[in-house]
């Protein structure tokens, strides 16, 4: 990927995440974050690139807390974001039925 | 195979995929609608890249990814699963600070080994990895001043220039790391010892009020160490889910400040936001306490009531508890509503996702705009837990820490009930105007055994 490329890619990315959260529901701004948080756990995938290309003692260690830090980031993110959104399908079935 | 397939094509082709789901999965997260689908967007992205990333040309130490992996994501998801809806916020901070020190992590193999690609890849490498680092510290702190595990905030004098140097010095030391002058093992440690120890000064001084503010700004800065460290690797994937997080973190900061009358450069340097102790404007009157069972009477037989939720309804699990009462009191014929500050509780939204853990449906739930004019019809404001957002001070003395910030009008209510543990001040200290109006009669106890005592006293009413 050419420098000039990369900086296209970041800028369009950075309107596109402002984009996404800008006409958010107040109701939904903690479970969008933690729905976030699990998003940056693509991290794990740079943390097995780095430990799969590790070679000395140190690089491994490293390398090997990185992806447990990334694997946690990920699952821990998933489950607390599904976590909060199921309460709120129950709720919003609930509401349905009320008005019908 | 056909001569054009090969495992870096498949790998580019998944990042794509993926970056497409995490996009569309964070659009369907915004609305209410399709937030539940959302999730599981975003989670088949993360799926499809994890597994294709063991294609990696090159890949080897399968005998440690794994294990690692393993071992992360069932620590993370024993705790994910068993976590208390209370103490998401605090959960949140967990997490996120690991994506960080992930970020950290891989940006430190690449500079101990010496930085292979030329000076923008290592400045990128670099930067990430500061960023990380503090998003590592700084979110551990937050995960422990939320989890009543730190309870002071250590401030000193002149922590700013510290804090300040901390960071010219980290930078130096980053400089010399990426222009490869001098780069040796020992200063690449020292570099992230001191983003480290950055994270942690800059955390320590902030008060727990303010920690949602925080959180929400770590969470941008992980996204954005990601999106650098993305870019270190030229890994698509990285770059564009680090980059979206990044931006959206960074509003939902900014709308979180905004919502609390502060400015972030106000959240992240003032210290203010759990101490205040010196309480401004002498506040007349005294406090008047009631017994359950008068409230009771009083809720039975009003034709309006708006509960105003805070963080003591939080702490003390009362939601299912308050909303078994206002189910009593909608049975018969009172039209009961919840009205939620931006700011209640310890994030935005909180309340909600606790209000909707009990089963309390949507169309009760009004935010602040929405609510506030209601107030005067009002014959009772139950305030449970909640004291700053509806502290009247701020729409009056100019020397309050609070003065500007959006309340609800919870005084202009015929009648204030306010449930409270005892009579501390609230998380800003300041002394609470409302609590000594005339109108206003306060009920001590935690919210669960108060929850428990109305309803015992809505049904004497019969």
């Amino acid at each position: 990927m050419t420098g000039m490329v990369a900086l296209y890619i970041f800028m369009l990315a950075a309107f596109t995440g402002y984009e996404v959260i800008s006409r958010v529901p107040v109701i939904l701004h903690t479970p969008l974050m933690s729905g976030s948080n699990f998003v940056h756990g693509i991290v794990l995938v740079g943390a097995m690139v780095a430990l799969g290309s590790a070679v000395t003692p140190l690089e491994k260690v490293i390398g090997f807390i990185g992806v447990l830090l990334a694997a946690g980031n990920a699952v821990g993110g998933y489950v607390v974001t599904e976590r909060m959104l199921e309460m709120f399908k129950a709720s919003g079935s609930r509401a349905r039925k009320g008005t019908h | 195979m056909p001569g054009w397939f090969s495992a870096s094509l498949a790998i580019q082709a998944s990042y794509f995929v993926t970056a497409v789901l995490f996009i569309m999965g964070l659009k369907r997260m915004s609305s209410p609608v399709t937030a539940r689908s959302g999730i599981l967007w975003a989670g088949a992205g993360m799926g499809v890249a994890t597994l294709v990333t063991f294609l990696y040309p090159g890949m080897s130490n399968y005998g440690l990814i794994l294990p690692a992996m393993l071992v992360g994501a069932a620590l993370a998801w024993w705790s994910g699963k068993r976590v208390a809806m209370t103490d998401m916020p605090q959960m949140i901070a967990l997490y996120n600070g690991m994506g960080g020190g992930a970020a950290a992590a891989i940006a430190a193999v690449e500079l101990y080994r010496g930085g292979a690609g030329g000076y923008v890849t290592g400045s990128l490498a670099v930067l990430g990895g500061i960023i990380g680092a503090i998003s590592f510290s700084g979110s551990a702190i937050a995960f422990g001043k939320l989890q009543g595990l730190i309870t002071r905030s250590i401030r000193f004098g002149g922590q700013q220039i510290v804090n300040l140097l901390l960071l010219a010095a980290a930078l130096v030391l980053g400089a010399l790391v990426a222009s490869h002058m001098n780069a040796g093992a020992g200063v690449v440690t020292g570099f992230f010892v001191l983003a480290l120890v950055l994270g942690v000064t800059m955390t320590l001084p902030i008060g727990g009020a303010d920690m949602p503010v925080v959180i929400s700004l770590y969470n941008a800065l992980t996204g954005l160490a990601v999106g650098l460290e993305g870019f270190a690797l030229d890994n698509a994937a990285m770059i564009i889910a680090g980059t979206v997080v990044g931006s959206a973190g960074t509003l939902l900061t900014q709308l979180m400040a905004r919502a609390m009358n502060r400015s972030l450069g106000n959240v992240l340097f003032s210290g203010f936001g759990d101490t205040g102790g010196e309480a401004t404007g002498a506040v007349t009157g005294s406090l008047k306490p009631i017994e359950a069972a008068d409230v009771g009477v009083m809720l039975a037989f009003a034709s309006k009531v708006i509960v105003v939720p805070g963080y003591g309804m939080a702490v003390a699990q009362a939601q299912h508890k308050i909303w078994e009462l206002c189910q009593l009191l909608i049975d018969r014929g009172v039209n009961v509503r919840f009205a939620i500050h931006p700011v209640a509780g310890r994030m935005p939204g909180h309340m909600n996702v606790l209000l909707a853990e009990a089963g309390v449906p949507y169309d009760l739930i009004s935010d602040l705009d929405e609510i506030n004019a209601e107030f005067e019809t009002a014959d009772v404001a139950l305030i449970i837990g909640a004291n700053d957002v509806v502290n009247p001070v701020a729409r009056t003395d100019k020397s309050s820490p609070i003065y500007g910030m959006p309340i609800l009008n919870a005084d202009k209510a015929k009648n204030v009930i306010v449930i409270k543990r005892g009579r501390g001040a609230g998380f800003s200290g300041i002394e609470n105007a409302l609590f000594y109006l005339d109108n206003t009669r306060m009920l001590y106890g935690d919210a669960q055994k108060a929850g428990a005592e109305l309803i015992a006293a809505v049904k004497a009413v019969g």
